[in-house]
This record gives structure tokens, sequence and C-alpha cells, in this order.
């Protein structure tokens, strides 16, 4: 009798044992697939153009050639100003939620940070597009005015006002990713154990002091969790970029008020339209590399991870 | 073996049995394709399904893809604003013919009324290759003696997306204009000399609207519902003409659409009243019918919306064709024959 049960119970263990590890390897599966069909489908492109596809900056479809320069640049440089606006906002808004707000307003804030990750990205875009476009082309003369004017860095906001450009896409992303970011970071220094912050404040640290030195080591790993999340984001934001980039395929200087393309964006532009062969061989890799860009910025990360957990415990 | 045969064949057979008798009862035809045309094949369905109770899906997911899914054989017919080329009709065994007409126009932003500005091929050319870069540049000017042109940079918009309406506007520079043809050439998609890209008809009226002193290219329907600044344009014949339905009549009334499989481009066309940068969109069948009685639903589905949708067609914006090519259209589709060779049109 006893034994009876018992292989029942071991019975269904060894079914959701199985099953779960088919689901496990649904995901792996999914992942090979997706990775062979981009492959296979970007082939005429890769073999016809090679590596050069990387660093080409033409893209002209009725003369067949292609490259991946300006949409590579665009996706990068629009992630990186949305990460610069993004990560010092959210931390600011996941200490003060943390240590300085008081309790009542905690929660309410909390909320409305969550609604904000729930906003659909077309919102963001129209929004962009419509409100912040307008108000943002008169705001650019004094930006050319004042940091246009600084040695090095003014070459990056010079430029005719448009409104649209590499420098709007990158504040509408940071605006879309703060909440992702702000609400990882506040979760992860909620986690950090009162004893040690009140250690802190026992020795007579400030909250500056606590927060960087015993808050931001506690939780460095969720930190750059919710940053690596906030960059994932960026790096395959469409919708909202699209409205705002200026979609045009050229660079023609540094600064951050030209409009430029993302890999997104040309993506989402050009696709249903594209003349089957070399064209749609050409959009599906820029596919493909996005996906290594997404890649690498997880490896990154990883080995950035491993990296501060081999430096733990040593004196600084 | 056997029993379980049956049981395997009973089910199917009855399903297809089901399908013929829905067949006769109310057919579903599915389509996919341009976006340009996707508001009258919507409202041509409505109209359509209340006639007769058949139901027409249309899909619009953009020309390239109803071309790909045409191929694919995954609808009963497909829908391009960009005709395809003989060599390539044969290749995938499909033939195509217009449907409705439409105009593309330039629209400005310089403080002047719809139709006050003139422009010719030259001078539009020249502004999108970014060698004219002034309001009161000469060649402007000597076109417009009467409206006081700014000093002001032009602001060159033009469509991001992949369309049919780039299609139609790239190839009347390309037909007008060697270094243009030679520099830029024609497609839904072209590597631009300058310019800002906006997203859909909305988008670049949106930058034109907002910008001063801008420049951009819309369908004539959008650039109407919104009062936009229209430019006139000089025809193959030398007139400035209007864009509107008869013009854009003219156009289509000067095009010899049997030698090409209709494969026609209505830009620059001869004729005194032709507005220059017209063109039509397509519908692209199957030569030979897997699915013969869906083809004929489908030709139905078209032969009512000729005979009947003219009004709705108007009505939206759209121009309908000449009745010369709509007999045209109804004999060519006697050349679409099921997989025996025999026709599926009885032609009327």
């Amino acid at each position: 009798m006893m034994a009876t049960a018992r292989r029942k119970r071991s019975i269904g263990d060894w079914v959701f044992f199985n099953i779960t590890r088919l689901f496990a390897l649904l995901t792996l599966l999914m992942l090979g697939g997706i990775i062979a069909s981009l492959v296979y489908g970007a082939w005429p492109s890769l073999k016809h153009f090679g590596f050069p596809f990387l660093w080409t900056p033409d893209w002209n479809p009725p003369m067949e050639k292609f490259g991946a320069l300006i949409p590579i640049y665009g996706t990068l440089i629009t992630s990186l100003i949305a990460l610069a606006i993004a990560v010092p906002v959210s931390f600011g808004i996941a200490l003060f939620l943390t240590e300085l707000s008081p309790t009542w307003l905690r929660r309410p804030l909390g909320v409305a940070i969550e609604l904000l990750a729930g906003i659909p990205s077309i919102v963001y875009g129209m929004w962009g597009l419509l409100v912040f476009v307008p108000l943002f082309s008169k705001a650019q003369p004094f930006i050319a005015a004042t940091l246009g004017k600084l040695p090095l860095l003014g070459a990056l906001f010079s430029g005719p006002p448009l409104g649209i450009g590499l420098l709007t896409a990158g504040i509408i992303l940071a605006i879309m990713i703060i909440p992702f970011i702000a609400s990882v970071m506040r979760d992860v220094f909620e986690v950090t154990p009162p004893m040690l912050k009140e250690s802190a404040y026992g020795l007579g640290a400030t909250t500056w002091e606590v927060v960087w030195n015993v808050v931001l080591p506690y939780t460095k790993v969720g930190v750059i969790g919710g940053i690596m999340l906030g960059l994932g984001r960026a790096l395959g934001e469409t919708m909202a970029v699209t409205f705002v980039i200026g979609n045009t395929n050229s660079i023609n200087s540094a600064s951050m008020f030209e409009p430029g393309n993302s890999i997104t964006s040309v993506l989402a532009n050009e696709f249903s339209e594209a003349s089957q062969g070399i064209y749609t061989a050409s959009l599906i890799e820029l596919g493909l590399i996005l996906f290594l860009i997404t890649l690498a910025v997880l490896v990154f990360s990883k080995l950035l991870l491993l990296h501060l957990s081999r430096q733990e415990g040593r004196a600084t | 073996m056997l029993t379980r045969l049956k049981t395997l064949t009973l089910p199917l057979l009855a399903a297809s049995l089901a399908l013929t008798a829905a067949n006769t009862q109310a057919a579903e035809i599915t389509g996919a394709g341009a976006s340009f045309p996707a508001p009258i094949y919507a409202k041509w369905a409505e109209g359509y399904q209340k006639a007769t109770g058949n139901k027409i899906n249309y899909q619009s997911i953009g020309s390239g893809a109803g071309i790909k899914q045409i191929i694919a054989k995954t609808v009963d017919f497909g829908a391009s604003d960009m005709p395809l080329k003989a060599a390539d009709l044969e290749k995938d065994g499909l033939m195509q013919f217009p449907t409705v007409i439409g105009g593309v126009v330039p629209v400005v932003n310089i403080g002047v009324k719809p139709g006050e500005m003139r422009l010719t091929s030259t001078v539009l050319a020249d502004i999108y290759l970014g060698k004219i870069v002034k309001w009161n540049d000469k060649a402007i000017a000597d076109l417009n003696p009467k409206v006081s042109l700014p000093d002001q940079a032009i602001a060159v918009v033009r469509r991001a997306d992949g369309s049919g309406t780039t299609f139609i506007f790239t190839n009347y520079l390309s037909k007008v204009s060697a270094e243009w043809k030679q520099k830029v050439s024609e497609g839904t998609a072209v590597q631009w000399p300058i310019g800002l890209g906006g997203k859909g008809n909305e988008g670049v009226s949106a930058f034109v609207q907002r910008i001063p002193g801008a420049i951009g290219y819309v369908e004539y329907a959008y650039a109407k519902q919104n009062k936009m600044a229209y430019t006139l344009m000089q025809n193959a014949a030398g007139n400035f003409v209007a864009p509107d339905d008869t013009t854009f009549k003219a156009a289509a009334a000067g095009a010899d659409w049997t030698k090409s499989n209709f494969g026609e481009i209505l830009t620059n066309m001869d004729g005194k009243d032709s507005w220059p940068i017209t063109g039509a969109t397509f519908i692209l069948m199957h030569k030979v019918q897997d699915k013969p009685n869906q083809g004929t639903e489908a030709l139905k589905f078209f032969e009512w919306s000729y005979k009947n949708g003219g009004k709705m067609a108007d009505e939206l914006d759209y121009v309908s064709l000449p009745d010369s090519l709509i007999k045209l259209i109804h004999t060519s589709w006697s050349g679409i024959r099921d997989s025996s060779g025999k026709t599926i049109w009885s032609g009327k």
C-alpha cells in the first residue's frame, strides 16, 4: 500500500520534472531557432557585403548598396544619452523613496513610477513628436548658446534647432527607462538590512555616506541589473524612437541635434515595403546585429559582476 | 488499419463537404498589401458584403509584404502601389490590374494659400537634390512673380518609411531629372541627399506644418482633407495644373495600358491637363488559380467595385478609373485560369 503511494508520488515527480525541463528546453530551442532563422534570412547580405557591412555608411535601396554604420551609431548614441540621463535621475528617485521621503508619500510615488512603466511606447512617441519636440526646438538655441560654447563638448550641441534628432530620441528613451531602473533600484535599496544602515548612522555617517558607502556596495549587483534592464529596453525600443529621431541615413557632424536613424526604426520603417532579395536580407542582418549588441551588453554586465564579486572583501 | 483509415478520412471528407457547402453560401476572400488604398478597399468590402453577403478581408500590411504574401499564395489577391515589371510577373505567374488612381502633391509652409505657388519639375528636383537651398532663389522667384518669397532656408521633408507615395514621387523626379536618376533613382525608399524623414503622411505633414520654410510631399487626399498649401506643377505639356480628380483622370487617359500588362506609372504623362505626379494602385493575382472558386469570387468583388464603387472612391478623394480602362481590365481577366486551363471568369 505504502509502496504504491510512493511510486505514484514518484511518477508525479517524474512527470513534473520532465514538463518543467521541457519548458526550459523550449526557451533554448526558441533562442536557437531565432538565431538560425536570422542568419538564414541574412545570408545573401552576409555573403554579399561581408564585414564591411558594419562600417559602410550607405543605405541605398534602389542601387542595392547597404551598410549598417548609421543605424548602429544611432542605436548606441541614443541609448548612451538615455543612460546618461536616466541613471542619475533613477538613483535620485530610489534614494528619495527609500531614505528621505515621508512614509505616507512612498506608496503613491512608487505606484506612480510603476504606472509610468506601463505606458505603451507609441504614446511616448506621439507625445514626443506633438508636445516635446515643439518645446525642445525652442530650447535648442539656448542649449547651443550655452553648452554649445564649451570646448570639445560644444560640437555635440550645435546645428539647426529642428527639435527632432538623436538628442531628442535619447531624452524620450531616458523618460521611458527611468521607471524601470528606478523601481529596480528602489526594490534592491529596500532589501539592505536595516542593521547595517543603523550601524552606519550610529557611527555618525550622513545619509549620503550611508547610501554611498553601505547601501550601494551592498546592492551593486541589483543596481547594475536594473541599469542593464533599462539599457536593453533602450536598445530595442522602436516606435517612440522612430517618431522623433528624424529617420535620416547620414551623419553630417558630431552634433546630437542632427537627425539620425536607429536599427529598430530602419526595420520598422522599411521592412513592410522592402523588395525581396538583398534588401530584405540586409534588413534581417540589421536585426541580427541588434541581437549581437544586446548579447554583448549581457556578456559585459556578467563580466562586470564577476569582476566586482572578485573585488569583494578587499580593502579599498 | 482499415478502421483507422476510415476514422481519419471521414472527418476530412465531412470537412471538405462543409467547405464546398460554405462556398456556395458565402465566400470569404482574403487580400493583403498596400496601405494607400486600404480605406477604399475597406469601404468597398463593406458595401459588397451588404449587397451579396460575401466577406472580403483586406490586411493593410504594405506593398512589399503584400507581394510576398501573394507569391506565397497565403492570400487570394495581393495589392501593391508599385506595378510589377513584366519579367517579375512572368517569373511568379502573376497578373496585375489597377483599381484606383491617386496623386502625390508637393506641400509648402511659407505662408501661401493652396495653389498659390508654382513649381516646375526642374525646380522640384533641384530642391530635393539640395541645389536650391533658399526660397528666394532666382529659379523659384521667376516662376512666382506675385508671391513674396522670404530669404529663408528650405527645409526638405520626405517620407521615412518605405511607401508607394515615395515610389511615385521619386519615379517622377527620375523621369524629369537625369541627375536625380543617376544619383538617387526611384523606389519605395531611397537614399535621400538631404532632408528630414517623417513617418507616414501624418508624419510628413506634422513636420511641414511645424517647420517654417518646409516643403514636403503627401497624398492628394491627405493634403485636401487637411487643407495644406499644395503647389501647382508644370506638366509635360508645359501647363501649370492643380491637383484634382480631372487632372488625375487626364493623366490616366494618356496612358497606353495594353502594352505593359497594366504596369503603367502615370508620372509626367502627356496631355495638357495631366497632373504630373499621378499613380495607380494595383491588384496582383495568380494567373493559374489553385482554388478557382476563390479566384472567381475575388474577381466578382472587383467587378462589383468598379461598377458601384466610384462614388465611394470620390468621397474618399480617390479617383476611379475611366470606363475604357475598366473594359480592358475585364478582358484581361479571361486570362486567369484554373489548373486544368479553364478560364475562371465567365466574362460579362
